[in-house]
């Protein structure tokens, strides 16, 4: 264990250009991305699903065992494929998202009021546009509360990959911090770490409050974390 | 290279499965942690959650907390507390249980939340007294709910101790980051499999606990899934 105070202010000040932003930027890649393919992914995989019943039970449990690889092996593995690139950390990561976004999408889907779905129908809207004008926007709410979880997921999980040599904040953490027996830098970036998950869960409520304007005025229904169906 | 025949060559050899970094012995370390992690969890969010959904006060609070934990980096906590604490088994529980108390304390609030306020009604019109309809109403009708969120917490603390491993702790872990090390990937893979077997089998033990302690009545209204 080092000496001196737990938190060396100057070592922050120092090394704010260089090491703690470079980490924090590198963060953000490594959460956002995984988050836009796994939602893409989850997308494809729900309607699917939603669509065709007897295809969601396979594909729940694929994802939750899946879920259950241990990030560290996942990253490990796919080193000798990927090598140092960001898609070491990427991959795996847009996989775990999987299970805790496709229930959602699911549940999303399903919960679309049948009237409202017969309406658009009668309406003369074709399976296509009916899903993307209308039973899409009426699963907003639950479809963010699931990008809400995986989101917070993500970024907390991104810094595993430090021990692969990814890992944005990890780095911080494991580099400049544990190897070193140096405190600061570890909790730089803990902070750091939970601020982003934090800011980034604020602008996730926001997108909704923009893609669901006709739900403003009520107190929003299904933004509920759904734990039981991250499992 | 095909996983299936790496893993079975590597499982079937027998110094694989003796000594003190054989399948049983890490199996165990692994279970134990884990067990040892989920058991302190489990200790601290279901009795927070109970009070909080029961009273309703001070519900915004644990989940606020809960959510702040949710964010927190587990190697970040893990590494904290090793440089504070030193390398043992404290860091690696820390970190575990860490990661656990989020997904009970926050099923178990909404759980309890969720009881219909007739029921409630009904069992405080039978002259059950607040602790009474806790534990004989509200408890029972929120335990599916309960169940899930130590499942949950289950499946992520039994994937994220192999972490312990890199603080110089036992566990499956050890396969997972040795493998690394020596570039040997069939042993990295059997590690892998191996937690995903003992994850498979906190989701069979889940099922079985449902099966044998949820009150008949609310077993209709489970959500499904694996």
């Amino acid at each position: 264990m080092g000496d001196g105070p737990l938190i060396r202010w100057d070592w922050i000040a120092r090394n704010w250009d260089t090491k703690v932003l470079a980490s924090l930027i590198e963060h953000l890649q490594l959460s956002l991305i995984p988050l836009a393919i796994g939602l893409v992914v989850a997308l494809l995989l729900g309607i699917a699903s939603a669509r065709w019943p007897r295809l969601y039970p396979p594909v729940l449990t694929s994802v939750n065992v899946v879920y259950a690889v241990p990030s560290l092996a996942l990253f490990f593995l796919l080193l000798p494929y990927t090598g140092f690139s960001l898609w070491t950390a990427i991959i795996p990561l847009a996989l775990y998202s999987l299970a805790i976004l496709v229930p959602n999408v699911v549940d999303g889907l399903n919960q679309v009021p049948d009237h409202v779905r017969r309406a658009a129908t009668a309406m003369g809207y074709g399976p296509l546009r009916r899903l993307l004008t209308v039973e899409l926007p009426v699963a907003v709410p639950v479809l963010i509360a699931g990008l809400r979880v995986a989101a917070v997921a993500t970024i907390s999980m991104v810094s595993v990959a430090a021990l692969v040599g990814l890992g944005g904040l990890g780095q911080l953490i494991l580099t400049d911090g544990f190897r070193r027996q140096f405190p600061t830098p570890i909790i730089v970036g803990i902070t750091l770490t939970v601020v982003l998950a934090f800011v980034v869960d604020a602008l996730l409520v926001l997108l909704q409050r923009w893609l669901t304007p006709w739900a403003r005025d009520t107190p929003t229904p299904g933004v509920r974390t759904r734990e039981e169906d991250a499992a | 290279m095909n996983f299936v025949q790496i893993s079975i060559d590597w499982f079937s050899q027998p110094e694989h499965w003796t000594g003190p970094s054989g399948v049983p012995v890490r199996l165990a370390e692994h279970a134990g942690y884990s067990g040892l992690a989920l058991f302190l969890a489990a200790l601290i969010a279901v009795p927070v959650g109970l009070v909080t959904g029961h009273t309703g006060r001070g519900g915004f609070t644990a989940a606020s907390a809960a959510n702040f934990a949710r964010a927190l980096p587990t190697m970040g906590v893990l590494f904290l507390v090793v440089l504070l604490a030193g390398i043992g088994l404290v860091p690696v529980m820390v970190a575990l249980v860490a990661l656990a108390v989020p997904p009970i304390l926050v099923n178990t609030y909404e759980g309890v939340r969720g009881v219909e306020p007739r029921l409630r009604d009904a069992a405080v019109g039978m002259g059950m007294r607040g602790w009474e309809v806790l534990f004989r109403l509200e408890l029972p009708v929120a335990l599916p709910l309960v169940l899930l969120g130590v499942r949950t917490a289950a499946i992520q603390v039994v994937s994220t101790a192999t972490i312990a491993a890199y603080v110089g702790i036992g566990g499956l872990g050890r396969f997972i980051v040795d493998g690394q090390a020596r570039r040997e990937f069939d042993m990295v893979i059997a590690g892998s499999i191996l937690v995903v077997a003992l994850a498979m089998v906190v989701i069979a033990a889940s099922a079985i606990a449902r099966r044998t302690l949820v009150a008949p009545g609310l077993r209709v209204r489970q959500p499904s899934g694996t």
